[in-house]
């Protein structure tokens, strides 16, 4: 007998579960308690490397550094023996092409943000439009932002559709879907967004474009790592998960993979479920692991920098 | 192409047509033998130990009664072991005091009320209570270790929840000592005297807070007694005390078993009498100060009801059931012991409670890792596996987490007991120990009445996402506590204490000074 049912019966989303903010707020920092020191912080650190979907979404992005993100994400560290690679490299559509040739046969994805990333306003046609020129272009995966504003106005049916013909537009790619949790403001609708994404035919769903502030937290991982296991009860199907923005040190990795190994399980600790969207976390993760193995921290300039930092220009702080 | 399909399109849409990129990994890993969705927790990812250190700590090979203020042998020169419930080793020797002993106590906190307690400006009273708190937090990290080895509680229950709770508990009644006619209004509060006062080994330093705190803030003069098995902290504290320059005799700590807590109770010369502990225990004291002089309050047993109805938002009840019972290995007073759920969400909570205590660590007190600690002592591991085998005879069905435990010492994983009904032991009676007794109901009615269809009265707890029916419940619970949407929260301005067999008197918070007051 499959275990992932045929038929989904499709719930009304004005009831998804309440979420308590007080609660969810004190378990997610119960996971920040875990102490995760040696051979298992190896083992994490390493782990959390192989989920990263390196980033780059700049308006200022070039071929060329697209190309040397894409060299960054086969060649982490070569020095040190025995580490994965990222999961994938993270672009914008026009990008998608330069990347994909630049990581050539490896195994790294590509994943392509589509659908007017990152504010969603944009007529449904030119989302489409836009996820199959990503697509064409080469994109195994398709990172899509929800309509927020209809979200919020309640026309849930009309963020549900949009959904599912942004994953019909995927065809095989492995489609993404950022609720931008920090436009949503409660719990309890970040719980609602995640069950009409993941019943509209989301493959993973994903915090937000990175673009927004709060990005990525703790808490709101764990209502999103709680709404796919409620749905994986109801459904037999697994759906990945993808915290993105704002965690750029390995301890806070950490926690999220220790959430993720205490909410969802084993089935659910690889990259083929759960991803980072991170720009600067790869190279702290690379730190961590040398320190592991040499007792010591390196100064930064050991570890190639992959994207333009932060930092001054003439027309003021970037 | 139109793309603004009404929801109905997708109501019973073919998944895979829709989901190609379903992979192999896909099919593998989402079904078990007989396809029934089920998560794993024993991941490959181990958490390696991390263990707190013990080296900072000091602590003496022997420990004498503290008494005026001095650390003194036993007058009967009988000792004790305290031994670590973990790894069942020995810790530390302890006087063993007898009758003459409490007499020499109570005469010393006698003495220091009448010469010099009494008499002291409440300002200059409540410096001493600061002094102790501030002392307490400085030493907090030393404490917390402490009180894990002799009790067996994980270091981080010790190090988050009981050292930071004592030192607050006696920052809080320092507050109150020089404002206490504020706290009784047109009356002119006094102190009473000597208070005997006996703690248990659930909370050991926490404990000791609860009743000295109080006790010194509004002016009395105390003799305490920890419980045998856990009586370190306590001596430590006496230590602080020692340090703190508080007056001689003014606190007195002495160790002993049930008798020498009986020699307190029936001392002609004490005014007070504060007991937490057993229910069995306290009915006994209060028969034994019956007709005496002696104030008394009692904070005794529990048989709490933690009630989810279905629109409560689930996981955080969950969650809220798990911290209820297994906090300090279920050793808790107030402990959400009876769970009843509404049926309409019974399957939903159950298998969320069983992941749930899967993922709980049993173990290494120390090690920061460990969710569920060490039973207190051999005895209550006892009492444990007898409610565990009444249980399964009166027919509930028992499901118990897989984590391993230690070969040595004395541990207990997390248990569920489904298919309970009221009339069943472990439905009834306190276990003080992981084991939680589920229960449905279907209406309001119903579960206020059998909530509170037992002789214990001292907590409860509501899960609801609606405020009217939160109050509707807590009004109607025969409970001294009652937390809604959360649980066992404790705070030193919130008094806390039973109805019916749970005890009566009220400690914490400005109710807390009463008992310790003439007004």
């Amino acid at each position: 007998m499959p275990a992932v049912k045929e038929r989904i019966i499709v719930p009304d989303f004005r009831s998804s579960p309440r979420v308590d903010q007080v609660g969810i707020e004190e378990r997610a920092s119960r996971f920040t308690k875990r102490s995760i020191k040696k051979e298992s912080k190896v083992e994490g650190l390493k782990l959390v490397l192989s989920m990263i979907d390196l980033t780059t979404l700049e308006g200022k992005d070039t071929p060329g550094k697209v190309k040397q993100l894409c060299y960054k994400a086969k060649h982490l560290l070569d020095t040190y023996e025995g580490l994965p690679t990222v999961a994938a490299v993270c672009v914008y559509p026009s990008m998608v092409r330069v990347a994909k040739k630049s990581l050539g046969d490896s195994d790294i994805k590509i994943a392509s943000v589509a659908t007017a990333f990152p504010s969603g306003q944009a007529a449904m046609k030119v989302k489409i439009e836009d996820t199959r020129f990503a697509v064409g272009e080469g994109a195994d995966e398709v990172d899509m932002v929800i309509s927020r504003g209809k979200f919020l106005a309640g026309e849930y049916n009309f963020v549900f559709d949009e959904i599912a013909a942004i994953k019909e537009a995927c065809g095989e790619a492995r489609l993404k879907v950022i609720l931008e949790t920090g436009e949503l403001s409660t719990f309890d609708k970040v719980r609602r967004a995640s069950d009409i994404a993941m019943y509209a035919g989301a493959d993973f769903i994903k915090t937000s474009t990175g673009k927004v502030q709060p990005a990525a937290t703790i808490p709101v991982t764990l209502v999103m790592l709680e709404a796919i296991r409620d749905y994986y009860y109801s459904t037999g199907k697994m759906i990945g998960m993808k915290p993105a923005g704002g965690i750029s040190k390995s301890k806070l990795a950490l926690h999220y993979l220790v959430m993720l190994n205490e909410v969802l399980g084993e089935d659910w600790m690889n990259n083929h479920w759960f991803r980072f969207g991170a720009s600067s976390l790869a190279n702290d993760v690379l730190m961590q692991l040398v320190k592991e193995k040499t007792g010591v921290y390196q100064s930064g300039d050991y570890f190639a920098i992959d994207r333009l930092i932060m930092g001054k220009s003439e027309i003021g702080e970037f | 192409m139109k793309f603004n399909f009404p929801i109905s399109k997708f109501q019973n849409f073919k998944i895979r047509s829709l989901m190609p990129a379903v992979t192999k990994k896909n099919k593998k890993t989402s079904s078990n033998s007989n396809g029934v969705p089920k998560l794993k927790f024993n991941s490959g990812w181990e958490y390696a130990p991390a263990p707190e250190s013990k080296s900072h700590i000091k602590l003496k090979d022997r420990f004498d009664l503290f008494i005026n203020g001095k650390f003194v042998k036993p007058s009967s020169g009988k000792y004790f072991e305290t031994i670590n419930p973990a790894t069942e080793e020995k810790i530390a020797e302890i006087a063993e005091a007898n009758a003459a002993d409490v007499d020499k106590a109570v005469k010393a906190a006698r003495n220091a009320y009448e010469r010099v307690w009494k008499k002291m400006p409440a300002t200059e009273r409540a410096k001493y209570v600061f002094r102790i708190s501030r002392m307490i937090q400085e030493r907090a990290r030393e404490f917390a270790v402490i009180e894990s080895i002799d009790g067996g509680k994980t270091i981080r229950e010790s190090r988050d929840v009981d050292i930071p709770l004592a030192a607050n508990h006696f920052f809080y009644y320092a507050g109150w000592a020089d404002k206490l006619e504020y706290a009784f209004p047109g009356r002119v509060p006094s102190s009473l005297g000597v208070a005997g006062q006996i703690i248990p080994w659930n909370f050991p330093l926490l404990m000791a807070a609860w009743k000295i705190a109080p006790a010194l803030a509004t002016g009395n003069t105390v003799v305490l007694k920890p419980a045998e098995t856990t009586p370190l902290t306590a001596l430590k504290l006496a230590e602080i005390i020692q340090e703190s320059g508080l007056p001689e005799g003014v606190v007195n700590i002495i160790t002993g078993f049930g008798e020498t807590g009986a020699d307190i109770v029936n001392h002609p010369d004490i005014d007070k009498i504060a007991f937490t502990g057993s229910t069995e225990v306290g009915k006994i004291i209060q028969k034994a100060v019956a007709g005496s002089n002696k104030k008394i309050t009692l904070e005794l047993g529990g048989k709490a009801a933690n009630i989810i109805f279905d629109d409560a938002p689930l996981d955080q009840a969950v969650e809220g059931v798990i911290n209820g019972i297994y906090f300090n290995q279920g050793h808790v007073c107030c402990a959400g012991s009876r769970l009843f759920v509404q049926e309409s969400v019974y399957n939903i909570v159950l298998r969320k409670l069983k992941d749930r205590i899967e993922t709980l660590i049993v173990g290494d007190p120390l090690d920061k890792n460990t969710d569920i600690g060490a039973i207190n002592s051999k005895t209550q591991l006892e009492t444990i596996n007898k409610y565990i085998s009444i249980g399964k005879k009166e027919g509930a069905e028992m499901y118990q987490s897989s984590c391993p435990i230690p070969g040595k010492g004395f541990f207990c994983r997390p248990i569920l007991f489904t298919n309970v009904a009221q009339s069943n032991r472990i439905a009834q009676e306190e276990i003080f120990g992981p084991v939680l007794a589920i229960q449905t109901f279907r209406t309001d009615e119903e579960v206020i009445e059998k909530a509170n269809n037992t002789p214990y009265g001292l907590s409860a707890g509501v899960w609801t996402d609606k405020g009217s029916k939160i109050f509707n419940l807590t009004t109607k619970m025969r409970a001294g506590v009652v937390w809604a949407n959360t649980y066992n929260k404790f705070d030193p301005t919130s008094p806390f204490g039973g109805y019916k067999e749970s005890g009566f008197g009220r400690e914490g918070g400005l109710h807390g000074l009463s008992g310790y007051l003439k007004v």
